[in-house]
Formats: C-alpha cells, structure tokens, sequence
C-alpha cells in the first residue's frame, strides 16, 4: 500500500515564497482587509519629531498597534492626539515589510465621546487647580473704562463683528485685533502667543499696549473649541498682567481658559459688554451727579437761608434787651445820693476823730521847741569869732617869745673870736711861708754851686751818647749819636751837616735823652 | 483730596470722587464755605467726566504679523 501511495515529505508540494514575496502577499492582504477601519482605544507615548509626523501608538489592557499620523495630517486634526486620550482613530493599516511590522496609518482622530474628552478636561483642571491658577484672588479687577482692548480671534467671522458692534453701541474705543486661528492645530500656539504678545507691549511703544484683553470664539463642537481647553492658552490667560476675558463658545461650553481668565463672558457679545460701561449711561449718571450736586447746594444755602430767618425771628428786640440794664441804672441812680450823703458824713466823722487833738498849746509847745533850737543857732556865730581871737591871742604870745636879739649877740661874739684866731693863724701861716721860702733859697744858691752847669760857664761840656752821660772814649764809640752841652744849650753831633742846637734846659732838671722823632730826623 | 490734578484723573477716578463729593454735598454736614469749595471741585470734576466720555473714538486695527507670528504693525480694520 505504502508502495502505491507516494509518499512525500510534508510540504514539499506547496510552493516556496521569497521573504520579500510573503511581505508583499501579507501587506496586499492587510491593506485589502483592514484599508479603511475605526479603531478605539487610548493613546499610548505620543512622539512629535522634527519632521512634523506624529507618532503614538494606540492600546488597550491587552494589546497595542502603532500609529502614525503625516504632518498634512496632523495639521488639519481639530483634537490633537495626547497620551492618555481614549480615542476613535480612522485610518487603514498597513505593514512595514523591512521591519516586519505593521502600523496604523491615521487619517483623523477624534476623542471616543464626550465622556473621554471630558475626564481629560477634568483631569487638567484639577492640575491646574491644584496649582492656585484658578483662585479667585489671582483674578485681575477688569478696567473701568479702558482706552485700547486687545482682541485675541479669528479676524474673519462673525465673533469680531459681534463684539465691535457691541462696543460701538456702548463705548466706541480702540481695538487691536490680533488675529489667530481658532480651531486646529494651530489654534493653541497662535492664542498663547498672540496673549504673550500684548503682553509684551509697552504703553509707550509702537502699539498701543491694550489695558484689557478678549479672547474670544464663536460657538462649535467641543473638538473645534478644544484649543481653549489646552493646558498652555490657560496657563497664558492665568499669566497675563492685562486682564483678560475669555469669551469662547456658547452660553454653555465651559472650556479651561475660562477658569484662568480674570472674568468668563458667555458670549463674544457679552464680553464687550463686561469691557466698557454704555457711554449714554454714564453720561446720564455724570449728569445726574451734576444736578445732585446743584440740587445739594441750593439746598444747602436754602436750609442755611432758612436757619438764618429763624435764628432773626428768634432775636429779641432791641428795647426788651435794655429793659433789664435799664431798670439796674434806675435803681443804682436813686441810691446814688442816698449814698454820697452817707459817705460825706462817714468822712465827716472821721475827719473830727482826727481833729479832735488839733488844739493851740500843741502847736505852741511845738513851736517853742523850734524857735529853742534857732536861738542855739544864732549864738554859734559869735562863739565862733570868740574861739578864733583865742587862739590867735595864744599864737601871738609865743610869737613874742621867738626874739632874734640873743642870736644876734651870740653871732657877733662868736665872729669876734673867729677873726682873732685867724689872724693869727694867718701870721703864724706866713712866717713858716717866709722861713721855708728864704731856706728853699739858701738850699737853691747852695745847689748852684755844687751843681755841674755852674762849670759849664767856665768851659767844660757834658758829652752824651744815647741819652746817658758819656765818661770814656769806649762809651762815645759805641754810641751813634754824640750830644754835647755846654752852658747857653746843646749839640748833637753825628750824621748831619747841620746839626740842630737844641736849647738848653732848666738847670734844675735832670738832662734827658731826646725824644725818638728827632733823633730820626738826623738821619 | 487726591494729588493727581483732576485734567489728569482717569474717568472713573473722577467719576469716583465726584460722586463723593455729591455725597457729602447732600449729607449737609459741611460748612457754607467748604461746600462752595466742593462744588466748585465736583463742577471740575464733571468737567472731566463729560470730556472723557466725549472722547469716544472708534479706531480698529488688525496686528501683522511676520512668519515667525511676532507682531509687526497694524492695518487699519473696517468694523462694519
């Protein structure tokens, strides 16, 4: 039987696929079964590379398919995939034979109902709650009138429209529309930047900085108004310094913008409404506050005018006021000559107290008394005169005394023996005058005769050298100058031809030698 | 009374204190004089009130934008 039965190894009738050949049946297959399918799931990692495609992949609690999504893709998708998102992803499957893998090729994303989206809403609130942006002391007190508001919106459409002409109704104003997408990809980016960009105005610069800030969008599904709801737009509305209102949507779509904005408008018609006040209004309330004021005033001065009657009415009259002072002066003046009589009787009485010992013999007494005391006055004059002549009596008598004749006496005897004792002393003076006078002659003769000069007139000669009296030839050799004298003088003998007698000296002087200028001269 | 000169006060500080000043113009309780004072501050103050109210001008422009999406400039807007 075996023999009948060909018998080959298992497999070997069917044909053999390249690997490449398999890939492509796989991939034909694949695409042809699953190319256009609706898959629900939740969004894995995302990844957003620089190339603009996006990459996530989509699981649930047992398995997981990749997903891509071109970057023409992406930028037209109004829910932008993020990690945690429950999702109904549209798209075909396709595989990827180099790796072998397959992926899904997104064509559109959506959340998986209103349920999903809205956990997620819940999700970032409560972050962003936890985080204080929502306190309602972080919200900014909106300006009262501002000059420049920046709106934040799709500069086509009709939300713009709706609010200029909200505003124009109630208070034409400056309005800086910074236009931006307001669904898509794009919308969040271009809000928060268009946000940060008014921010970023000065009030003196180019553009006039706004003081308050709408952003805003008309109503649509909760996928077109999902760019409110991102996490960076809320961020940027909790961050602006300029107050903001956030107006997007109907009366009853929230998004996460309007928890962070300082005031929630529901509409973009209601959000002019809350930015300026009715400019009529306020200028029925200014005109009213004028004529309250008026109103005030007058009745300020009216009451006053009114006080001032009453207090006039109130004023006595003139003559009721004297009537008081009146009557005190009456009843003061007739007491007033009651009252002088008794005062002129109370002095009268006091004035015979005093004059009661005002009588003549006082007076007397006391007149007595002076007139005692003038007479001691008058006897001082005399008194005086008499004391004088005393004493000059006394002085007179010793006068008297002092006599000159006993002086007188005594000088004469006293002179007479004066001359007597000179006179001798006079005689006895010259007779020892006259003896030493007639010795000193004796004496003199006597000299003369002993005396060399006495020779001289009988021939001899005195030689001197040198001013000494020469005796031998050895003494006159030496000396230089010779002088010789004889009785009428002397001669110098020596060097000169001529020599000079000098004339001959007293008798009674000793010779000398001569001064030291002539004997200079004979040289 | 405030520094800020009323030619300079934003309206709704004028507005503010005007309405002080009516206030206290109608309690009454100021004297003849300061009250002629006040009034003539509140006739100042609405002054300033009116004339900002006046100032209601409408001007709508449109920021450019360069790629970059960085304000440029504006352009004039038709709000009709």
């Amino acid at each position: 039987m075996s023999d009948l039965i060909d018998d080959p190894s298992e497999g070997q009738n069917q044909p053999e696929f390249s690997v490449t050949e398999i890939s492509g049946a796989i991939k034909r297959v694949i695409e042809g079964e699953f190319g256009h399918v609706r898959i629900k799931g939740e969004i894995g990692r995302v990844s957003r590379p620089r190339s603009g495609h996006i990459y996530l992949d989509l699981k649930d609690d047992k398995s997981v398919i990749n997903g891509v999504i071109w970057k023409g893709v992406a930028a037209r998708l109004a829910t932008q995939p993020e990690e945690g998102m429950e999702v109904v992803a549209t798209g075909r499957v396709t595989t990827f034979g180099g790796q072998s893998k397959y992926q899904l090729v997104i064509e559109d994303i959506k959340p998986a109902g209103m349920g999903a989206l809205m956990a997620m809403l819940e999700k970032r609130k409560l972050l962003l709650q936890s985080e204080g942006l929502f306190a309602a002391e972080r919200k900014q007190p909106l300006p009262f009138l501002p000059d420049v508001i920046g709106v934040v919106t799709s500069p086509s459409g009709a939300v713009i429209r709706d609010i200029l002409h909200r505003l124009r109704e109630r208070f034409p104003r400056k309005v800086l529309i910074w236009p931006v997408a307001v669904q898509g990809a794009k919308c969040a980016p271009e809000v928060v930047r268009a946000i940060e960009g008014f921010n970023a105005m000065t009030s003196g610069g180019a553009l006039p900085r706004p003081d308050l800030i709408i952003v805003a969008r008309g109503g649509g599904s909760i996928e077109d108004l999902w760019g409110f709801n991102e996490e960076s737009v809320a961020r940027a509305a909790a961050q602006s310094a300029i107050p903001l209102i956030s107006a997007v949507g109907h009366e009853t779509d929230t998004t996460l913008i309007d928890f962070t904005s300082d005031k929630r408008a529901p509409t973009p018609t209601a959000a002019a409404e809350l930015a300026v006040p009715v400019r009529l209004d306020l200028l029925a309330h200014i005109d009213g506050q004028g004529g309250r004021m008026t109103r005030a005033m007058t009745n300020a001065v009216q009451v006053r005018d009114q006080r001032l009657r009453d207090l006039a009415r109130a004023l006595p009259r003139l003559e009721t006021l004297l009537d008081g002072p009146r009557q005190r002066l009456d009843t003061w003046g007739d007491r007033l000559p009651a009252a002088l009589i008794r005062s002129v009787q109370v002095h009268r009485v006091q004035l015979s107290e005093r004059s009661g010992s005002l009588r003549p013999s006082v007076l007397r007494n006391r007149l007595e008394m002076d007139r005692r005391r003038v007479d001691i006055a008058t006897r001082l004059a005399p008194g005086l005169a008499r004391a004088i002549a005393a004493k000059r009596e006394a002085l007179g008598r010793r006068a008297d005394r002092l006599n000159l004749a006993p002086l007188r006496a005594d000088i004469a005897r006293k002179s007479v023996a004066l001359d007597g004792v000179s006179r001798r002393f006079s005689a006895a003076g010259l007779r020892q005058v006259n003896d030493w006078k007639s010795r000193i002659e004796a004496m003199d003769r006597l000299r003369e005769t002993l005396g060399y000069k006495a020779t001289l007139s009988r021939g001899y000669a005195v030689m001197r050298g040198d001013g000494a009296v020469v005796t031998d030839t050895k003494s006159a050799g030496k000396a230089a100058v010779l002088e010789v004298e004889f009785a009428d003088g002397r001669l110098t003998l020596g060097a000169t031809s001529n020599p000079k007698p000098t004339p001959a000296k007293s008798a009674k002087k000793p010779a000398k030698p001569d001064d030291p200028s002539s004997q200079g001269s004979l040289f | 009374m405030p520094d800020t000169p009323v030619s300079e006060m934003s309206f709704e500080t004028a507005m503010a204190e005007l309405e002080t000043v009516v206030g206290q113009l109608e309690r009454g309780d100021v004297a003849l004089e300061d009250s002629i004072k006040l009034y003539e501050r509140g006739a100042e103050l609405k002054k300033r009130c009116e004339s900002k109210l006046k100032d209601a001008e409408e001007k709508v422009a449109a920021i450019t934008l360069d790629g970059s999406g960085q304000a440029t400039g504006t352009t004039p807007v038709d709000g009709q």
